[in-house]
C-alpha cells in the first residue's frame, strides 16, 4: 500500500542527453497510442459467425448508435499489450519492497492450477451435484486457514482486504445487535498507525472512529488505550503485526481488557506474513481477522486485483456469518444461500461465494510449503526485513528500537537539511533499477520509508538493494540535490505531474472532435 | 522449499550481521503464551508434481461447463475468451505487480486503466467509469450508497427485476436507518415507470433497476428516469450481461446517473463466482462522489502524456474514514482481461457477439416453447429468458444435470423462499451454445417432464 505522494513539477532540466527519435522510441522502450488512436473500421481480432436471421426479439429496444469501438487485428492488440506491459515493474523483476504489500514470488503452478476447466470452467449456480470437487476444495482452504489462526469459523465470500474487513466488523455488530447491545456500542477504536481502509470501513458500519495514539515504541499506548476503552466501545482494530512492522506486545492484555468491556478484538491481517505458521492469531484473544489470500498466500495483485479476503471468525462470531457458506451433507457439501437453522448470518457480502480462482491458488501455495515451509516463510520474511534494517540502520534512521517483524521502518530524518525529500530519495531508486518501497505510510512518523522484502528474496539481491540504498544516502547527504529532484530520469516516464491531473480531470479518451466540442 | 531462496549459511551470517543468536530472538515480542514450538497440524510441504495431481483430481470431481451443454445465467455468463487474452494477462509485468502508486514505472497498467475506463463510458452511454470494483453486486451497493451521498437522502427502492444477490447485497450494505423498499419479483414482465412511479417519494435518494432484468426482459428505461428525476432522485441501471450493450440502447442514453455492471462476460470467465469484475460509470458532475481508483491523464516533466491515479482525496488511504468507501484493491488484472477482449472484438466484433447470442436465445427460446408445458414468459429479452415448467424446476435441473446439460438456473436457487417461482426455470444462450447443444437441451427437457 501507499500514501501521500506530494505534487510534482515539471523540471527545467530535460533527460540524459538521450538522442532524440523519430517516434519517440527509446531503444526496447516504445512509445505507444491509445488503443482508440491506432484502430480503423473494417478491422477485427475475433473470427465470429454471421448471426442467424431470426425474428428479433429485443422489442424496441435495439442499440441506436455505434459505441464508438476502434477496430484492430489480433497481432496489433497483441503488439500493443506486449508494449505497454514492458512499461512496467513486477516482482518477477526484481525485489518490490512496498511495505504492507507482502509483494512475494507468484508461483506458476498456481496459475495452471486455477485454470484448470474443472475449477474455471464452473458457473457458479450450476447444480450443486455437479461442483462438489469446487466445494471440496473451498472446504480445505477453510480448514487451512482456521488451523493456522487457531479460529473455528470462517467467511470465505469477501473479495478482497477492505471487503473482508467489513465482513469482520458487520459480524461484530450482529453479534451486538444479538445481545441487545447495538445501540449502546457506537465507537470503534484504531491505532493512529492502521491502515486507510480500518477507519473507512469503521465509518461505513456506521461507527464513530476513535483514534488511539502510538507510545515511543510503535505500538499502541496502553494507558491511553485503557482510557478510551469503555461501555460505548464496539470493537478494537488492530493491525499485529503493526504497521510499523512490530509486534503489538501487549495484544494480550489488550484482548483482555476490550473482551472485558464486552467489545471484540478485530485484526487486520494484512500482515499476517509475519507470523504465519509460528502464531496463531487465536491464541492472542483476536476475534475477526481478515486473511489477504493475495499477500500471504502468494496471489498476484495483478496491478490492484483482484484480491481476496476470508475473514476468520472466533466461536463468539461464527454464527453470524454472512451467506453463501458450506455445510457437510451426507458425503458431500451443500451450499447455504440462505438462514438456517444455528446460524444467524448478517447478510450478503457479494452476488457469489468468494474468489473461487484465488482459493484455488492460495490452496495450491499452501500444499506446496505445507505446515512446515509456512513456518519457514514467517522466518524468513523476519529475518530478511531484519538483515535490511540491520544494514541500513546506520546511515537511515530508524524511529523505533528493533527487531522489527516483517517490514523495516525508517522516517526522513536522514534526510535533515539535504533538501531531498523521500518521495525524492524514492524516486531515485527508479533510477536504480529498484521499484521504491511504501512512502509517508504510517502515518506516524515523519516521511516513512517501509520496507517489506519478503521472503523470496535471496540474501544476493538484498545486498545489492542495501548497496544502492547506501550508496543514494551518501550522495543525499553529500548535498547532490539536484540528483534527487530529477529522478527518475531513466524510467519510460519522469516524474507526472498529478496537480494538472486532479485540477482539470481528463479520466477517458474523446474523438478528436468530440474533444474540441468539449472545450 | 523451492520458493525460499536462503540457505542455512545465508541464514547463518545473517543473523550473525542483525547480532542475534537465532530466528527465535527476532520473535521476542511475541507473548509466551502464543508461541507455537513446532509446526501446526497440516500437512507438510510437497512438490509440483504432487500438489498437481490432488489438485487435478479434485477438479475431475466437478462437471465443468465445457463438457456438457451449458444454459446457466443468472448473473454469470459463459462466453468464449480469445486465447490472446489470457497469454497477455499472464505477462509478468501485468500479473505480478502492484497497484501504480509509481506512475514512472506504471505506466502499463495506467494506460490500460485509461482504456478500461474509456471502453466501460463508451458501453454504458455514461461521461466518464472508474478503474473497476469487486464485481457487479458490490458496485450496485457502492452506486445506492454514492446515490445516497449526491442527493441527501436516505431511502431507495429496488426493482423486482434486479438480482436477489444484488438487493440483497445492497441491503447488507445499507447504513443504519436505510430504508430499502424492494418491489416483488416480476418474471411476466419488465417493471414499467407506472410501478415504480408510486414507489418514489422526495426522501427517495435513487431507484435501481436491471435491464435485462434477472428474468431477462429488457428495460424501458427513458420513462423511469423520467419519474426518478422528477422527484429529485437517481437511477442506478444495473447490467449483468455486458454484452447485451453490444445490442441494446445503453442506459446513459436512456437517463441512467450512475450505472453499475459486471464484466465477467469479457475476457474473466465463469470461475465459480469469482474473481469478477465491477463496471461502475457516472456522469461528469458526480465523479467527485465516486468510490474507487481513477486513472488520469496528465503529463510528464518532459511535457509527454502519461497516466496517474487521480481525484485521490476521495479514497480511503487519504481520507480514512471520511473516504467515499473503504474500497482499497479492485480486480485490476480482469478489467485489463475485458480491455484485451473488447479490444480484438471492436465495434463489429462486439455487434456480431451480441448477435450471435441473441440469435442462440431466441432459436433456443422457439425451440423449447414446442416441448408440450413448457411456457416462455418473456415479451423481449437479450439472451436469458424465463419458462415455466409444468413443475418444480429444481428437480428437473437435476435430472438435466445427469444427462449432461446445465439447462438453466431454477429460480428457487435465487428465491429460496418464494414457491410462486417454484417453477420458473431462467435460461441462457449464448454464442458458445452450437444448434446440437439446443436440441440436446430441448430433447432432454422434454424426456424429463
Amino acid at each position: 500500500m501507499q500514501s501521500i505522494g506530494r505534487p510534482t513539477q515539471p523540471a527545467d532540466t530535460i533527460g540524459v542527453g538521450a538522442p532524440a527519435t523519430v517516434l519517440g522510441h527509446r531503444g526496447l522502450d516504445h512509445e505507444e497510442a491509445l488503443i482508440f488512436e491506432l484502430g480503423a473500421s473494417g478491422r477485427c481480432g475475433v473470427d465470429l459467425d454471421t448471426p442467424a436471421p431470426v425474428a428479433s426479439r429485443l422489442g424496441p429496444h435495439a442499440r441506436k448508435a455505434p459505441v464508438g469501438l476502434p477496430g484492430l487485428s489480433e497481432p496489433q492488440v497483441v503488439r500493443h499489450y506486449v508494449r505497454l506491459s514492458r512499461r512496467n515493474y513486477a516482482i518477477d523483476m526484481g525485489l518490490y519492497p512496498l511495505g504492507s504489500c507482502t509483494m512475494k514470488h507468484n508461483p506458476r503452478l498456481n496459475e495452471k492450477m486455477a485454470r484448470l476447466p474443472g475449477f474455471a470452467d464452473l458457473h457458479p449456480l450450476a447444480p450443486m451435484s455437479t461442483v462438489q470437487g469446487a466445494f471440496a476444495l473451498m472446504d480445505e482452504l477453510a480448514r487451512w486457514l482456521t488451523t493456522l489462526t487457531g479460529m473455528p469459523g470462517v467467511a470465505l465470500s469477501p473479495k478482497a482486504g477492505a471487503h473482508g474487513e467489513l465482513c469482520g466488523l458487520m459480524a461484530i455488530r450482529a453479534a451486538h445487535e444479538a445481545s441487545g447491545q447495538a445501540g449502546v456500542r457506537k465507537r470503534v477504536l484504531v491505532p493512529e498507525s492502521a491502515h486507510g481502509t480500518n477507519p473507512a470501513t469503521a465509518a461505513f458500519c456506521g461507527y464513530e472512529v476513535d483514534p488511539i495514539p502510538a507510545n515511543a515504541e510503535g505500538r499502541v499506548d496502553l494507558a491511553a488505550f485503557m482510557a478510551r476503552l469503555g461501555p460505548d466501545v464496539a470493537a478494537v482494530m488492530l493491525t499485529n503485526p503493526n504497521t510499523c512492522g512490530l509486534f503489538e506486545r501487549d495484544i494480550v492484555a489488550i484482548a483482555e481488557a476490550a473482551h472485558g468491556a464486552g467489545a471484540y478484538l478485530y485484526c487486520d491481517g494484512a500482515n499476517f506474513n509475519a507470523i504465519v505458521g509460528r502464531v496463531r492469531p487465536g491464541d492472542l484473544g483476536i476475534d475477526a481477522m481478515h486473511i489477504n489470500l493475495h499477500k500471504t498466500f502468494s496471489t498476484p495483485h495483478g496491478g490492484g486485483g483482484p484480491g481476496s479476503g476470508p475473514v476468520v471468525l472466533s466461536a463468539a462470531l461464527a454464527p453470524f456469518a454472512p451467506v453463501p457458506f458450506l455445510v457437510r451433507e451426507g458425503d458431500g457439501f451443500r451450499l447455504v444461500e440462505e438462514a438456517a437453522a444455528g446460524a444467524a448470518p448478517f447478510g450478503r457480502m457479494a452476488a457469489f461465494h468468494g474468489q473461487m480462482g484465488m482459493f484455488v491458488r492460495a490452496l495450491a501455495y499452501m500444499m506446496s510449503h505445507g505446515a512446515d515451509g509456512l513456518r519457514q516463510v514467517a522466518e524468513d520474511a523476519v529475518l530478511n526485513a531484519n538483515y535490511v534494517l540491520a544494514s541500513l540502520k546506520d546511515v537511515m534512521t530508524a524511529p523505533f528500537e528493533g527487531p522489527c517483524m516483517h517490514e523495516a521502518l525508517f522516517d526522513d530524518g536522514f534526510l535533515k537539511d539535504t533538501g531531498v525529500s523521500t518521495l525524492d530519495f524514492a524516486k531515485a531508486m527508479i533510477d536504480e533499477g529498484f521499484h521504491p518501497m511504501t512512502m509517508y505510510f504510517p502515518l506516524v512518523v515523519h516521511g516513512a520509508l517501509l520496507i517489506e522484502p519478503t521472503e523470496t528474496e535471496s540474501r544476493e539481491t538484498l545486498d545489492d538493494f542495501i548497496r544502492v540504498l547506501r550508496t543514494l544516502v551518501a550522495r543525499a547527504t553529500s548535498g547532490d540535490t539536484a540528483h534527487f529532484a530529477a529522478a527518475p530520469v531513466l524510467a519510460p516516464r519522469r516524474r507526472l505531474d498529478e496537480t494538472l491531473a486532479a485540477r482539470r480531470p481528463v479520466l477517458r479518451w474523446r474523438p478528436p472532435a468530440l474533444d474540441k466540442a468539449a472545450e | 522449499m523451492r520458493y525460499l531462496p536462503l540457505t542455512g549459511d545465508d541464514r547463518s551470517a545473517m543473523l550473525a550481521r542483525i547480532g542475534v543468536a537465532d530466528i527465535d530472538a527476532l520473535f521476542r515480542d511475541v507473548p509466551q503464551v502464543a508461541r507455537l514450538n513446532g509446526p501446526v497440524d497440516l500437512p507438510h510441504h510437497a512438490g509440483e508434481m504432487d500438489v498437481e495431481r490432488r489438485l487435478v483430481a479434485m477438479a475431475a470431481r466437478n462437471l465443468a461447463a465445457g463438457q456438457a451443454a451449458c444454459f446457466l445465467g443468472g448473473g454469470a455468463y459463459r462466453h468464449h475468451v480469445p486465447a490472446s487474452v489470457d497469454h497477455l494477462i499472464q505477462r509478468s509485468e501485468f500479473l505480478t505487480s502492484y497497484t501504480p502508486y509509481q506512475p514512472e514505472i506504471s505506466q502499463g497498467t495506467l494506460q490500460y486503466l485509461f482504456e478500461f475506463q474509456t471502453q466501460v463510458a463508451l458501453l454504458t452511454g455514461m461521461d466518464v467509469a472508474n478503474a473497476s470494483m469487486y464485481d457487479g453486486s458490490t458496485a450496485c451497493a457502492e452506486a445506492v450508497q454514492m446515490a445516497e451521498r449526491i442527493t441527501r437522502r436516505t431511502r431507495s427502492v429496488l426493482s423486482g427485476g434486479l438480482h436477489p444477490h444484488y438487493a440483497e447485497v445492497v441491503r447488507t450494505m445499507a447504513a443504519d436507518g436505510h430504508e430499502m423498499v424492494s418491489l416483488a419479483p416480476s418474471p411476466q414482465a419488465a417493471v414499467t415507470a407506472e410501478e415504480i412511479a408510486g414507489l418514489i417519494d422526495d426522501a427517495t435518494a435513487c431507484v435501481v433497476v436491471q435491464s435485462p432484468d434477472v428474468f431477462g426482459n429488457i428495460v424501458d428505461l427513458a420513462p423511469i428516469a423520467a419519474a426518478t428525476h422528477a422527484r429529485g432522485a437517481l437511477l442506478v441501471v444495473v447490467v449483468t450481461e455486458v454484452v447485451s450493450l453490444g445490442a441494446i440502447e445503453p442506459p446513459g442514453h436512456q437517463g441512467a446517473d450512475i450505472v453499475v455492471g459486471e464484466g465477467q462476460s469479457l475476457g474473466v470467465g465463469l470461475n465459480f463466482g469469482g474473481p469478477y469484475l465491477g463496471l461502475f460509470a457516472t456522469r461528469e458532475k458526480y465523479v467527485r462522489q465516486m468510490p474507487g481508483r481513477l486513472c488520469g491523464e496528465t503529463v510528464d516533466a518532459e511535457g509527454r502524456r502519461g497516466f496517474v491515479l487521480t481525484l485521490s482525496t476521495r479514497e480511503q488511504h487519504i481520507r480514512r474514514e471520511k473516504a467515499t468507501s473503504n474500497i482499497c484493491t479492485n480486480a485490476g488484472l480482469c478489467s485489463l482481461a475485458f480491455t484485451i477482449h473488447l479490444s480484438l472484438l471492436g465495434e463489429t466484433g462486439l455487434a456480431r457477439l451480441a448477435g450471435l447470442n441473441h440469435a442462440a436465445a431466441a432459436t433456443l427460446e422457439a425451440r423449447l416453447a414446442q416441448i408440450k408445458g413448457v411456457q416462455p414468459l418473456n415479451a423481449t429479452f437479450f439472451n436469458e429468458f424465463t419458462l415455466r415448467l409444468p413443475r418444480a424446476a429444481a428437480p428437473v435441473v437435476e435430472e438435466l444435470a445427469a444427462r449432461g446439460v446445465l439447462g438453466g438456473v431454477p429460480a428457487s436457487r435465487l428465491w429460496p423462499d418464494d414457491p410462486d417461482l417454484a417453477d420458473l426455470l431462467i435460461v441462457a444462450a449464448t454464442e458458445t451454445n452450437t444448434p446440437a447443444d439446443i436440441e440436446r437441451f430441448a430433447s432432454a427437457l422434454a424426456e424429463v417432464l
